[in-house]
């Protein structure tokens, strides 16, 4: 009786834990998934189709950066009540604040574009023609977004980020070896030797994981949901929940294209699709979904960076717990960036490559400052309290973002100039 | 011109005007920077700034090296 009683209590005290969790869940699951966004899924493709399982060991390793750069913004979301670009203007004054806005706008209206290639290449695999693509989606977005609930638009969000699962059964169906996938990925190794494609490689791998918008986009929406201090913990533990789902999807991208297109020069995720579809045709269809899904995901999420950014301030309502009356430059803005990126990929002769290759090179412009900026507001005592970095906060984060701003740079400065690495 | 048209274009320049306005009364607001900034912050920031000055100058460089028909 002492046993079942026993029992019962942790069984009770387990299910309380989980419903705490799945209601203070969110912003860390979304932000973390949604990196997986087109853009990500095709690097990770192109990583397995060149290099195979190789690198897999790789994307383990990222898994706890992004953790570390991420877990910030909820502190200093909770603490402050302010998202990343409020913040900005009021540390660090107009110069800084006006400089990362803009650029954040920037980059994101670009990395929304590059997220509509990636959702008509993937339904156009299914015969839907682009115009079609984009208008649903614009409208599916407008219905997430217009319900006037935060909590909605998260919830809705998070159905989204378990269709980017979808590369797991995908990976089953190509019946990878798993003794080769754990001996060969899971053991750091340089295929071929540490060269100039490797190392380009690894530093898109890097580029796709810790992206500018995430640090506004979690900051902001922890904001949003209205976490306070006492959420902190729930917030890593959200963050961490995250990172270990981003890196489950990217090694399963790695496996699929691993096994089946495994010595290929793939330049995009719709190229890989439409091979693996010739040959495996529910692989193919699966990775499609995933693609569109994580097209989706990604739009969603950094067209309300935007509007959030430019809501805190310009002193806008910026929340989606508000009416479309009662927030309408926050909805407006919104919009206007996602119907604009649609647009412009269904331009003629649009120079998507470019606009693909300029992402990467103006996100080098904003990421080394935003996480700049990130660590010395979370040094500061003023600002942070009892939340501000420790030692070994400091000692963990300074040392990712000097790594991550080095190799983020090469890899921009690669983009422009294509020789730089042999 | 037309009613219409001094209509829309008074509506424009108040919109201008109040854009403007807003811009100004952020960066007032926002004109002092509300910590107070370590030696290490300052020279972070510092950095930051090099950064910024070097990488633009390199992307300018790339631009003016296609336009004059470099690759």
């Amino acid at each position: 009786m002492d046993l079942l009683s026993k029992f019962y209590f942790n069984y009770s005290k387990i299910i309380k834990t989980i419903k705490i969790y799945l209601l203070l869940a969110g912003p860390g699951l979304i932000v973390m998934i949604a990196d997986n966004d087109a853009g990500g899924i095709t690097t990770y493709a192109a990583t397995g189709a060149k290099f195979g399982y190789s690198l897999i060991w790789f994307l383990v390793l990222l898994g706890p950066v992004a953790y570390f750069i991420q877990e910030m913004t909820v502190r200093l979301g909770a603490v402050t009540k302010h998202g990343h670009a409020e913040a900005i203007f009021s540390a660090f004054g107009p110069f800084w604040g006006w400089f990362s806005l803009l650029d954040l706008t920037l980059v994101n209206w670009l990395t929304i574009i590059t997220e509509f290639i990636g959702m008509t290449a993937a339904l156009s695999i299914f015969g839907i023609p682009p115009v079609i693509t984009v208008i649903i989606v614009i409208i599916v977005m407008f219905g997430i977004v217009l319900s006037g609930r935060y909590w909605t638009w998260e919830k809705i969000t998070m159905a989204f980020c378990l269709v980017n699962l979808i590369y797991i059964p995908a990976a089953f169906l190509v019946h990878p070896s798993v003794a080769d996938v754990l001996r060969v990925g899971l053991i750091p190794n340089f295929p071929g030797g540490f060269n100039g494609t490797l190392f380009f490689f690894m530093m898109a791998n890097i580029g796709t994981t810790i992206a500018p918008w995430m640090i506004f986009f979690q900051q902001s929406a922890v904001v949003d949901k209205q976490m306070k201090e006492k959420d902190i913990p729930w917030g890593k533990f959200d963050t961490m929940i995250g990172a270990l789902f981003t890196i489950v999807v990217a090694v399963f991208v790695i496996i699929v294209t691993g096994t089946l297109l495994y010595g290929m020069d793939i330049e995009s995720a719709a190229q890989a699709v439409h091979v693996i579809m010739g040959t495996h045709q529910w692989v193919g269809t699966l990775v499609a979904i995933g693609l569109f899904d994580a097209g989706f995901l990604g739009a969603i999420c950094i067209a309300l960076t935007s509007s959030w950014a430019f809501g805190e301030v310009f002193g806008w309502a910026h929340s989606l717990n508000y009416k479309v009356k009662e927030a309408f430059w926050f909805y407006i803005f919104f919009f206007f960036g996602l119907i604009t990126a649609g647009g412009v990929v269904l331009i003629p002769g649009a120079p998507l490559v470019l606009i693909t290759l300029f992402v990467q090179v103006v996100a080098v412009t904003l990421l080394p400052a935003a996480l700049v900026f990130l660590i010395i507001l979370l040094n500061n005592e003023e600002i942070m309290g009892k939340y501000k970095n420790t030692l070994f906060d400091n000692a963990a984060n300074i040392t990712i973002v000097v790594f991550i701003i080095i190799l983020s740079t090469l890899y921009g400065l690669s983009t422009v100039f294509p020789n730089l690495f042999g | 011109m037309t009613a219409r048209e001094r209509f829309a274009g008074g509506r424009m320049g108040n919109f201008i005007r109040d854009f403007t306005g807003k811009i100004s009364s952020i960066n007032q607001r926002y004109e002092k920077p509300k910590i107070k900034l370590s030696r290490g912050a300052k020279l972070a920031l510092l950095f930051l700034e090099i950064y910024l000055i070097v990488l633009v100058a390199l992307l300018a460089y790339r631009f003016w090296t296609i336009i004059h028909g470099g690759t």
